[in-house]
This record gives structure tokens, C-alpha cells and sequence, in this order.
């Protein structure tokens, strides 16, 4: 579990995140949603301690991330595993070292057992075929899957993922959208994911944090995100007419 | 202002890169990797570039002294004095400073922008230990790369005099034993010892603190090469100014 008590963060003068609370529950997928440029990369980068928030406490299943030494931060660090908006791979590694890579700098694992994590990782994200490969001979959704892969390969606790199917069509998209889901449950991980993806919200998302000029405008899961009378909200998650349609069917649906 | 806030910075940076050591099985092998970009790989352009401006130094000289009372061996005399104090350790530092300080700068700022280097911190990484590190230690056998730029550049001076006949061999290897003083060789290798730091550290300051995107990543290439090159050659004042006077 993370909670997130009253964090500021601002860039040159210009807050950013002006007092931001909220929890995320363990086993679950939560979401960070809202427009772009709203915060939501900024918001995560602070959880992952990227950002140092000027005010405000993290807390890691109860440990303030402020209060730990550096040797505990790097520690808390092991334990944390992040997909970012580029997928950020390493790209003079193939794959399978790029999988491979936390385990080789954190474990004392032999090379044997060390390669049999990664092949069950890769399994997991379907990608067994590519483990020869260089990032750069693999297309974006493959990249996407082996951050995956990197993220988990070490069990992490937390799991962060920013935007992790942006850029993707609608059936890859969805895929990985289920592959996160799955490996949250599995594992019991506490997974938080940055989208601005409608399908996602609808999809996985367990928990909801509206985020709209820096402040949270909105909280809650996705059968609520339909009822809300939220004006941002509904501004912002029925700004299509296709989704404004669904939410009236869904609506219709309830009351019958 | 940013020039000493930059200067700060650099030393910052000196000491996270010698802080929290990254695992010695992962180092070494970043270690020879670097050996190979950066040692082995600049082989060729300095080996070409001393023969050939060792024949030039010898050719030069030779064509300014017409003066009878000037002894012949001074071809010899003045292509080692200028190959060793000056060409070898400095003039090849500053094409260093194009070559490896720009792949240094770049391929670290690309890591930059693409978040690589936030992926190694996340992972609890010391991103700055682990990417500046095995440079500098790579190229602390840049001293050898400089040892083989001098002698190239010897003999490419006395091959350049024998054939454009300026001078005979017998001449030319007089000149280069003739008042020859141990002491200058020390000052050429501190220096270049004191280059190679240079070399690993200010470009990947560059890269390291670069911001925004590809645009950049080129941008931040020529900053880093101009900084290298003007650090070079004031250690290089300061360090002659100390040692030979
Ligand atoms: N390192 C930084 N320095 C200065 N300003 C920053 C920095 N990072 C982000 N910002 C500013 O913070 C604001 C929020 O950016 P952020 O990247 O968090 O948006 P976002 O919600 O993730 O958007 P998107 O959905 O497009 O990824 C932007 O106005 C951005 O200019
Ligand atoms: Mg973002």
C-alpha cells in the first residue's frame, strides 16, 4: 500500500502539484487520469522519489520514503519497478539482458537460474521469440512488454507504469492493459498506472485518481466514474461522443 | 553565475561518481567495453594523424633553417622536443576532445532523454558511478595511447626527412639523443594523465546534465567539446608553468 499525504512539487517557481492526497491499495490497479500536461508523469515521478517533493510524505506500506537513508531508499528502490512513457530501454542490451539486467546488479544468482527468470518473464509478456533482439529492431508494443518484463522480473511490490499503452492500437493496447491486471493480482502488487486511455479506465480501473491542475479533482473506481455528476469529470472522461453514448447506455442499464 | 554553478555541479558529480560502488562482476565488463570504444577504437585516427604531422614538424623545420652554422641534427632535436612536449600529449588530447569527447557526451545525453538514466536510478542504480566510472578508468590508459602517438610521430619525422632528404638518419637519431632531459617526459605524461580525467569527466557532465531532446543531445556534443578543449589548455598552461620553469 502507498499513501500519499499533501505532496507539493514545483518546477522554476510554478507549482505543479499543489497538495495532492490519496492511497493506493495493494493487489490493485489504480489509475492516474487527466489531461495532458496535468501533472501525472510529475505525480508519479515524485512517488518513485525521481522528484523530490518540496512538501509532503510517501509512505511505502508505512515507511516514509523521506525518513530513510539513502542505502534504505536504494533498498525500497529494488522493490519498485517502473514502465516509463518511452519504455526507456536499454538500448545497447538486447532483450533478454535488458530482463536481465536488475537481477545481474542486485541478485548472486548463477547465470543458468538467472536466465530461467527471464525466460518465464518473457513467456509471461509473450515475447520468448524476441530475446535476441535489440530494442531498436522491435516494434513500440514489443518495447512496451519487455519494460513490462524488466519492471517485473525482480517481484517487485510496487509497480508503476506511465502510460504504458499510448501510442498503441486498440488490441495491443488491451493486451497489455490485461497483462498488468493479471500480474497485479497475481503477485499481489501495488500497481499504479498513468493513462489517458478510456478503454483502460473502464477496463482496469479499480481505483481512479483525477488529477486536473495539479490538485485531485476526483477519486473513485470505474463503475462510479460512470454515475459521477463531477462536472471535470465528465468534461474530461465524456468528452467523445462515443463514450457519452456508452455512459448513457450504462446508465440506462443500472436503472432497469 | 552558471559558470560557477556549473563548476560546482562537476565536483557534485566527481563525488557521487565515487560513491556507492556498482557491483565489480557488472564494472568490469562496462570497463572493457569502454577499453574498447574509447581506447582501441581512437587507434586509428591518432596513429594516422601523428605519423603524418610528425613528417610535417620534420619538414617544417628543416625548411626554415637555412643558416650553415646550424647543425644538421637539428631536425631531429626539434621534431622530438615539439612531438613530446606538445603534439603528442596536447595537440591529440584536443582531437580526443572532438572524438571521444563528443561520442561520450552524446551516447550519455541520449540515455538522458530517453530515461534511461532514470530506469537506472529507479532500479536503485547509482546512474553516475555506473556510467562515468568505467570511463575514467578506461581511459587511464590513454597514457599509452599517447606513448604510441609519440614514437609514431618520431618516426614519422625522421622517415619524412630521410626520404624528402632534409636529413640523415645518422643525423636525425643524433639530434634526438642530443640534450635530452628525462624530466620532460614526466611532465608529459602528467599531463596527459591529468587529460584523461578531463576527457572522462567533462563530457559526461554534459551529457549527464543535459536537458530536453535530440535537438539537444547535439547541442550539448559541441558545448562539451569546447569546454574539454578549453579545460585541456589551461591545465595544460597551468601544468608547464609549474613544472618546467
Ligand atoms: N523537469 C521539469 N522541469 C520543469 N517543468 C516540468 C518538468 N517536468 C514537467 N514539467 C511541467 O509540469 C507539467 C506537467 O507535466 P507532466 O509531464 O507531468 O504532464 P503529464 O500529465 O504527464 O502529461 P502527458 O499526458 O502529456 O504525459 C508540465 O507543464 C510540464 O511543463
Ligand atoms: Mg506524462
Amino acid at each position: 500500500m502507498i499513501e500519499v499525504k499533501n505532496i507539493k512539487k514545483s518546477f522554476d517557481g510554478v507549482e505543479i502539484l499543489k497538495g495532492i492526497s490519496t492511497t493506493f491499495d495493494k493487489g490493485k490497479t489504480n489509475l492516474i487520469i487527466g489531461q495532458s500536461g496535468s501533472g501525472k508523469t510529475v505525480f508519479l515521478k515524485s512517488l518513485l522519489g525521481l522528484h523530490i517533493p518540496e512538501e509532503g510524505a510517501i509512505l511505502f506500506d508505512g515507511k516514509d520514503y523521506k525518513s530513510l537513508s539513502s542505502k534504505e531508499q536504494r533498498e525500497l528502490r529494488t522493490e519498485m519497478g517502473m514502465v516509463f512513457q518511452g519504455s526507456a530501454l536499454f538500448d545497447s542490451m538486447t532483450v533478454s539482458e535488458n530482463v536481465m539486467f536488475p537481477l545481474r546488479m542486485f541478485t548472486n544468482q548463477a547465470v543458468s537460474e538467472m536466465q530461467d527468470r527471464v525466460d518465464i518473464v518473457l513467456k509471461r509478456v509473450k515475447l520468448i521469440d524476441a530475446h535476441h533482439k535489440f530494442p531498436a529492431e522491435t516494434s513500440g508494443g514489443m518495447q512496451k512488454r519487455v519494460a513490462i518484463a524488466r519492471a517485473i522480473v525482480m517481484n517487485p511490490k510496487y509497480l508503476f507504469c506511465d502510460e504504458p499503452n499510448s501510442g498503441l492500437d486498440p488490441k495491443t493496447a488491451i493486451v497489455i492493459d490485461n497483462l498488468i491486471q493479471e500480474i497485479t493480482d497475481e503477485y499481489n502488487i501495488t500497481t499504479v498506472i498513468n493513462t489517458h486511455d478510456m478503454n483502460s479506465v473502464m477496463e482496469i480501473g479499480e481505483k481512479i485518481v483525477f488529477l486536473k491542475n495539479g490538485i485531485k479533482a476526483w477519486e473513485g473506481t470505474n463503475k462510479e466514474i460512470f454515475k459521477t455528476d463531477n462536472e471535470s469529470v465528465t468534461d474530461f472522461v465524456y468528452s467523445s461522443d462515443l463514450f457519452k453514448k456508452v455512459r448513457e447506455v450504462y446508465l440506462k442499464e443500472l436503472k432497469e | 553565475m552558471i559558470y560557477l554553478e556549473n563548476i560546482g555541479r562537476y565536483f557534485l558529480m566527481l563525488k557521487s561518481v565515487f560513491s556507492k560502488m556498482t557491483k565489480w562482476s557488472m564494472l568490469r565488463n562496462l570497463i572493457f567495453k569502454e577499453i574498447d570504444d574509447l581506447i582501441i577504437g581512437s587507434m586509428g585516427i591518432v596513429c594516422f594523424i601523428s605519423f603524418f604531422v610528425g613528417g610535417v614538424v620534420a619538414i617544417q623545420t628543416a625548411l626554415n633553417i637555412n643558416n650553415p652554422l646550424i647543425p644538421k641534427y637539428l631536425v631531429g632535436f626539434a621534431t622530438r622536443q615539439s612531438v613530446i612536449l606538445e603534439f603528442a600529449p596536447t595537440f591529440i588530447s584536443i582531437i580526443m576532445a572532438g572524438k571521444v569527447g563528443s561520442f561520450i557526451t552524446s551516447s550519455i545525453g541520449t540515455m538522458r532523454v530517453t530515461e534511461q538514466i532514470d530506469a537506472l536510478e529507479v532500479m536503485g542504480v547509482n546512474s553516475l558511478n555506473y556510467l562515468v566510472f568505467p570511463k575514467i578508468v578506461a581511459l587511464a590508459l590513454y597514457p599509452f595511447v599517447i606513448t604510441i602517438a609519440m614514437f609514431l610521430g618520431v618516426f614519422g619525422g625522421w622517415l619524412a626527412s630521410i626520404y624528402g632528404g632534409f636529413s640523415t638518419s645518422a643525423d636525425f637519431i643524433q639530434g634526438l639523443q642530443i640534450e635530452f632531459i628525462p624530466f620532460h617526459v614526466t611532465y608529459a605524461f602528467i599531463k596527459t594523465f591529468l587529460f584523461s580525467f578531463v576527457l572522462a569527466t567533462i563530457p559526461s557532465f554534459y551529457g549527464y546534465y543535459m536537458k530536453g531532446g535530440a535537438l539537444e543531445v547535439g547541442k550539448a556534443s559541441t558545448t562539451s567539446f569546447v569546454w574539454t578543449s578549453v579545460v585541456i589548455i589551461l591545465i595544460n598552461y597551468l601544468i608547464t608553468q609549474l613544472l618546467l620553469t
